[in-house]
């Protein structure tokens, strides 16, 4: 990925890694730049490591808010050094996303965790929702390190090296508000205008996205359902040790397996506490943010048709009107080049995504087939011990003979 | 402990014994330790039928028969066919046996019957008597209860019994002819024997509230089981949404689709796999069943207990004032309250040819009192002794059968692991395919 993006650098204005606006005189066309695209996924050349960990509680006048600690590890010769620590709050994970899909609308940047969303009991400074969005920024930082496009950014530089103040500087001197107000004025009018000749191989993609999206959600909600389950069936089974102990307390011959009974049911629930957990904490999130994505390639193919009904707009003014035809047709060309660039650009991330939605999936249904093994095999061993037990008893005994 | 478990389970031997398995090794144990009966004959309730017919009030109704076979054992003949009799019965009949039974021998702990309506259902099993699963396992119970008696050491000689097994139309007859309703104990006086007794055998007394004990705890055990088995239901189900979801998934993608649809389909396997998971774990419920209700057979023979200790009692009681008054009237002094008392000083003394008659009289109830107190005290000690050598033989059979029970509840659970361990194992594979 480094030799990539070595080769992407050289041909290409700075200005587009800087997040201000698509500047069209570029050298070079984007069809050659998209041949440069090499997405090999050789973790050995993996040349940054960026950790996302300890949540700290700030409290101010005003509000009160969670902080974390984000570390830096990297060879890269851009970086003045080689190692940085920060500390970020969620805010400014959503500027930088923001910032990044402004500069690259075509390409698919990974979902940060929701916001605070009351929904039951949760908590915005419970211990677990901290955690689990922790666990998500974490992921939706090294998405970013590992994309060929995005990790060159210069937000995202400055997200990960820039004090405090120097990051809030940096925040203020983006497109100014009424520049961005023209731009959402602009997607808006190209939306309602609608894009007339959308290419096949896009329209197939927003059906994929659209079943996608289906088929995620439901897989999101279904194991939910298992772990509400597991967790009624825990309840349950939390009662039945402490039957079988009360019930050794009659007992004199009797008392002994069925207190070992009692053990061995009070330690499956244990393991199946566990599994649940399991569940929760590393199926589900990943389930989710992959709901979230397919919420992103929705944006992402919106954005792409808005930038053709501009360009098909752009296309009838000229065919249409007399005056200002130099300036038309300038903006023409521009509009062409963007749109050219948007498609090749999405259409190659589109390949790069597909492969990583398929190794993170993969690897997640892997692991919770592995999490599941393991837990049977642990409950197995819990009751082959209490059949071992007794049997050896009773040929101690000499009561029963197993031959 | 999963390192030296296995090199010990091979050494053990075989752990996959069925629960079918281990009612047969119930049955051959009972056999083994066999009574005459039992090594005369073979016997089974093999299959059960509907019928319908004209009840008592001469309504139509449907009802369920069991057909009992019982075959000779005869070691001669290995090899032929011995001849195999059989006759059909109806629940109603097998519990006349039983009260027929319970009065006859007051001292045995009866073996009890499969239960008369479901209870301790979890959702999916059903609580109607015409269920075919319900009736299933309630002919493995009346099995079991026939060579319960069959193997009990005195139940088993009964003739009424022989005949229940042998004889299919006249049996009720015979029952009802032995009149044995007659000597049923009312329901109120043995209540009130239990709160009157005085001087009970301790024994009986521990063994009475070892019954409550028995009865509670297994009772919460069978409900907190049956809840658990309809969450367990529940969490495999879901799982069959899976296979749903993972075949639908599939269908849009290109490499993916392989490796979805395969494991979708281990995902079906494991939701299905939980019926007879929970159909195995109905037997282990079925054994507990079993005991619940011996509980309520072992109180019966305390409480019977009670009841003669307590007529006993009465009887002592009764001698003892007896044969005060005769001194009060010998004597002439009154020591004692009576009405008679009261009115002959009211109304004079009686006369020396009266006081005669009366003590004559006492005389003659005093010698039937004695006799009365030998003959209850010699039931009394009788019935101590035979219910105790019941009850150790019970204590025995139940401390072996639901060690069995517990045993086989392991390999229940080792069998699910098992199954489990299986399928995650194979969809992990397809997972890998992905």
């Amino acid at each position: 990925m480094f030799t990539a993006l070595l080769t992407f650098k050289k041909n290409v204005d700075t200005t587009l890694t800087d997040g201000s606006s698509f500047n069209a005189s570029m050298q070079t066309s984007p069809a050659s730049m998209i041949n440069q695209y090499k997405f090999e996924e050789d973790a050995d050349t993996k040349d940054i490591f960026v950790t996302v960990d300890n949540p700290e509680s700030h409290v101010t006048a005003i509000e009160t808010y969670i902080t974390y600690r984000v570390m830096t590890k990297t060879t890269r010769s851009e970086f003045d050094s080689s190692e940085f620590e920060v500390r970020r709050r969620y805010q400014d994970f959503l500027w930088l996303k923001g910032r990044l899909e402004e500069a690259h609308p075509t390409l698919i940047a990974h979902p940060l965790p929701e916001k605070f969303v009351v929904k039951g009991m949760v908590e915005r400074f419970n211990e677990d929702f901290i955690e689990t969005r922790r666990r998500a920024l974490h992921r939706f930082l090294n998405k970013i390190a590992e994309h060929p496009i995005f990790s060159s950014s210069e937000d995202f530089k400055i997200f990960l090296t820039a004090a405090s103040g120097e990051l809030t500087s940096h925040k203020k001197q983006g497109p100014g508000f009424l520049s961005r107000m023209g731009d959402t004025v602009k997607a808006v009018a190209a939306a309602v205008r609608g894009v007339r000749n959308r290419p096949q191989e896009f329209t197939e993609m927003q059906e994929y996205v659209e079943a996608f999206s289906q088929k995620i959600s439901s897989l999101d909600k279904v194991t939910q359902r298992i772990v509400r389950e597991q967790k009624e069936y825990l309840e349950e089974l939390k009662e039945c040790g402490p039957t079988y102990a009360l019930w050794s307390q009659s007992e004199e011959e009797l008392a002994e397996p069925l207190k070992n009974v009692a053990g061995c049911v009070d330690r499956c629930c244990k393991e199946t506490e566990e599994q649940v957990k399991n569940l929760s904490d590393h199926l589900i999130p990943v389930l989710h943010e992959y709901v979230l994505c397919a919420d992103t390639l929705k944006a992402v193919l919106r954005r792409r048709d808005n930038i053709q009904a501009d360009f098909e707009a752009k296309t009838e003014a000229l065919a249409t009107k007399k005056a200002d035809r130099d300036t038309m047709r300038n903006d023409l060309d521009k509009a062409e080049d963007r749109l050219e660039w948007a498609n090749n650009a999405l259409k190659s991330d589109w390949t790069r995504w597909q492969k990583v939605m398929r190794t993170d999936l993969r690897s997640a249904f892997v692991d919770t087939a592995e999490r599941n093994v393991s837990y049977y095999e642990k409950c197995l061993a819990v009751w082959e011990s209490f059949l071992h037990s007794q049997r050896t008893d009773a040929e101690g005994n000499g009561k029963v003979d197993f031959s | 402990m999963a390192d030296s478990g296995s090199e010990d389970i091979a050494v053990i031997g075989n752990t996959d014994l069925t629960p079918l398995e281990s009612e047969n090794n119930l049955k051959n144990t009972m056999v083994e330790k066999g009574t005459s009966l039992l090594k005369k004959m073979e016997i089974s309730v093999a299959e059960a039928e509907k019928r319908t017919g004209k009840n008592a009030v001469n309504m139509q109704e449907t009802y369920t028969v069991y057909l009992i076979e019982t075959r000779p054992v005869d070691a001669a003949s290995e090899g032929t066919n011995p001849v195999l009799d059989s006759l059909w019965k109806r629940y109603s009949e097998f519990e006349l046996l039983r009260n027929y039974l319970l009065v006859t021998y007051p001292f045995a702990v009866v073996p009890p019957l499969p239960e008369k309506r479901a209870e301790f259902v979890w959702h999916k099993l059903s609580a109607d008597n015409m269920d075919p699963d319900f009736v299933e396992r309630r002919r493995v119970g009346l099995e079991n209860f026939l060579l319960r008696v069959a193997s009990h050491p005195v139940l088993s000689s009964d003739k009424i019994f022989y005949l229940f097994l042998t004889e299919e139309n006249g049996w009720k007859e015979t029952v009802f002819e032995t009149g044995f309703q007659a000597k049923a104990d009312s329901r109120l006086k043995a209540l009130n024997a239990t709160f009157r007794v005085k001087n009970p055998d301790k024994r009986f007394a521990e063994m009475k509230h070892y019954g409550d004990e028995l009865q509670s705890v297994i009772s919460q055990l069978l409900r907190v089981r049956a809840r658990a088995a309809d969450r367990l239901y529940g969490v495999y189900k879901v799982h069959g949404n899976y296979g749903r979801v993972f075949s639908e998934w599939s269908a849009i993608e290109k490499e993916m689709g392989d490796g979805l649809q395969s494991a979708g389909h281990h995902m079906d396997a494991y939701a299905a796999s939980v019926d007879d998971i929970l159909e195995e774990e109905e037997h282990y419920a079925d054994q507990l069943k079993e005991y619940l209700f011996y509980a309520d057979a072992l109180r019966t023979v305390c409480r019977k207990h009670e009841l003669t200790q307590y007529e006993l009692e009465m009887a002592v009681q009764d001698l003892t004032s007896k044969k005060q008054q005769r001194e009060e009237l010998a004597t002439g002094t009154i020591r004692t309250f009576s009405l008679k008392g009261m009115t002959s000083k009211l109304f004079g003394q009686e006369t020396p040819e009266q006081r005669e008659a009366k003590l004559k009289m006492l005389e003659t109830q005093i010698e039937e009192g004695e006799e009365q107190v030998k003959e209850r005290n010699a039931e009394c000690d009788e019935f101590v002794k035979s219910a105790w050598v019941d009850i150790e033989r019970f204590k025995e059979q139940k401390d072996h059968d639901l060690r069995e029970s517990l045993i086989s509840y392991a390999i229940m659970q080792i069998s699910m692991c098992k199954k489990g361990i299986q399928v995650w194992n194979n969809a992990k594979e397809c997972f890998n395919k992905m």
